[in-house]
């Protein structure tokens, strides 16, 4: 695994997550603007505390995930390095 | 029965409620897009009014909510409303001049929910900016409360409004915003609406100031690592399209006035249409049942270009504030479209930018206004 991989994640304060009813979805709020979260973008994302590594978020997800396809982790590693060029994220240096 | 077939459920949600709570504002900018005949000024909802609106709305599926105005400082109610709103769910934004706005009220307003502040300027440059707002000290007031905004841990707007007055100093602007630290930075062209269709001779920048101020925010972008994301706006009045007004009626946007009129649009009051107020109805039969919000939506209410066209899709045959504005007819094509047969309007006016206006600037409010031949030279 890189090393990359245990950095902590957080979620900007620029955004909000949140679920809406309205839209069954989980959508990610910002200064007058939305984003629509897939379902696994949102289940990736509700993980994210400050506290866990991407590491341990994998893990974690796993759990929840049973059935999983085997790339699970290369997924997750995709879309947080999406969400960290998108500034949804941040690492701390 | 609505005049385009558009069936009840085919309607999708407000999602972004702007509540216009005041028109009542300490500036006086001649741009402001504040209709221009204030008269309902005195007449507005109270806080129970607003609380109603806003739990209608976010049951409707409504999730961005601005309060705007005029100021909407001025109204006392302000913290009470936002943590009303943020309670609901709401992402709340608020959009300010920040007159008025003190430590106490910023740290109230956190407290309260408050999710995002916008914070407006009128120039980079202390004396143009009081004298466009028409209040001494306004930049020094301004300055102090864009750095309580990141103090106080806000993600921060600013925004810009740039005219023929202030479009050589692009430049500055954007330093001024990295330096304050701001997260996005709008570069607003003002819009001729409002006020600023009055004004409109003394505020359009030519094509070339236009061009200049473009090629400068690319480069100072290019040359950014980190720092504001800057959003340049430019007025469509030289465009061959027009713009998707709205994201298309009635579908997505939906104002509510100081005095509790719903409308499509926050400019939509001049048009000859009769507008509900929520006073007496739900917003739900305001969004879905009410005439004037069906009456423009989908497309059978265009004419010929519009009628036949392949991009009817994309742009909903442009602003319908905009064809009644300048042809007089709210079913027109936008003029700023180059197959609309009024398209030629937009050059005799675009080919006035950049000579004297030929009448006198008008501020909101006209009998406070002071000379602004200063910074209209
Ligand atoms: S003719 Fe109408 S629909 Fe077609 S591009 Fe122009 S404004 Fe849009
Ligand atoms: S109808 Fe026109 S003024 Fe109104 S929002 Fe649309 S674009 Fe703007």
């Amino acid at each position: 695994m890189s090393e990359k991989f245990v950095r902590t994640p957080k979620l900007n304060t620029l955004f909000r997550l949140q679920f809406e009813h309205a839209q069954q979805c989980y959508v990610l709020l910002f200064p007058e603007g939305m984003i629509k979260l897939n379902p696994s973008a949102a289940e990736i994302l509700t993980c994210i505390d400050g506290k866990k590594t991407d590491a341990e978020i994998c893990e974690l997800l796993r759990e929840n995930f049973p059935d999983a396809p085997e790339d699970l982790e290369e997924d997750v590693r995709e879309f947080l390095t999406h969400a960290e060029e998108k500034r949804w994220i941040l690492y701390d240096a | 029965m609505t005049p385009n077939n558009t069936t009840s459920t085919s309607i999708t949600p407000p999602l972004w409620l702007l509540a216009e709570i005041t028109y009542q504002c300490p500036l006086h900018c001649p741009y402001c897009s504040n209709p221009v005949n204030m008269e309902e000024t005195f007449n507005e909802l109270s806080t129970s009014d607003w609380e109603r609106v806003l739990t209608q709305a976010r049951e409707m599926g409504a999730v961005q909510l601005g309060f705007s105005g005029g100021e909407p400082l001025l109204r006392r109610d302000l913290e009470h409303l936002v943590a009303y709103a943020r309670n609901l769910g709401f992402y709340t934004n608020l959009i300010t001049s920040g007159i008025g706005m003190t430590e106490k009220r910023i740290a109230k307003l956190k407290k309260a929910g408050l999710d995002h502040i916008q914070l407006s300027f009128q120039s980079a440059n202390a004396e143009v900016n009081d004298l466009i707002g028409n209040k001494r000290h306004s930049f020094e007031q301004k300055l102090k409360i864009a750095k309580l905004v990141k103090q106080y841990e806000y993600p921060m707007v600013l925004n810009f409004c740039i005219t023929a007055q202030n479009i050589h100093e692009i430049e500055e602007v954007m330093a001024l915003s990295t330096q304050l630290n701001a997260d996005f930075v709008e570069l607003a062209t003002v819009q001729y609406y409002g006020w600023a269709y009055e004004n409109r001779d003394h505020l359009l920048p030519t094509k070339a100031q236009l061009q200049h101020a473009e090629s400068a925010v690319n480069r100072y972008r290019d040359a950014q690592s980190g720092g504001p994301k800057f959003i340049f706006v430019t007025p469509d009045y030289y465009e061959d399209r027009p713009k998707a007004c709205m994201n298309g009626w009635g579908t997505t946007f939906l104002t509510v006035t100081p005095d509790g009129s719903a409308l499509p649009c926050h400019s939509a009051k001049i048009l000859p249409l009769t507008f509900p107020n929520v006073k007496n109805s739900s917003l739900r039969d305001i969004w879905h049942e009410d005439f004037s919000f069906n009456h423009f939506r989908g497309d059978n209410w265009m004419q010929s270009p519009c009628k036949g066209c392949n991009e009817k899709s994309k742009d909903f045959g442009g602003c319908r504030c905009q064809a009644y504005m300048l042809t007089g007819d709210m079913y027109k094509t936008d003029p700023v479209c180059s197959k609309s047969p009024d398209h030629h309007m937009m050059k005799s006016i675009t080919d006035k930018a950049g000579s004297k206006a030929s009448t006198a600037l008008k501020y909101r409010y006209v009998e406070r206004g002071i000379d602004i031949a200063v910074v209209d030279s």
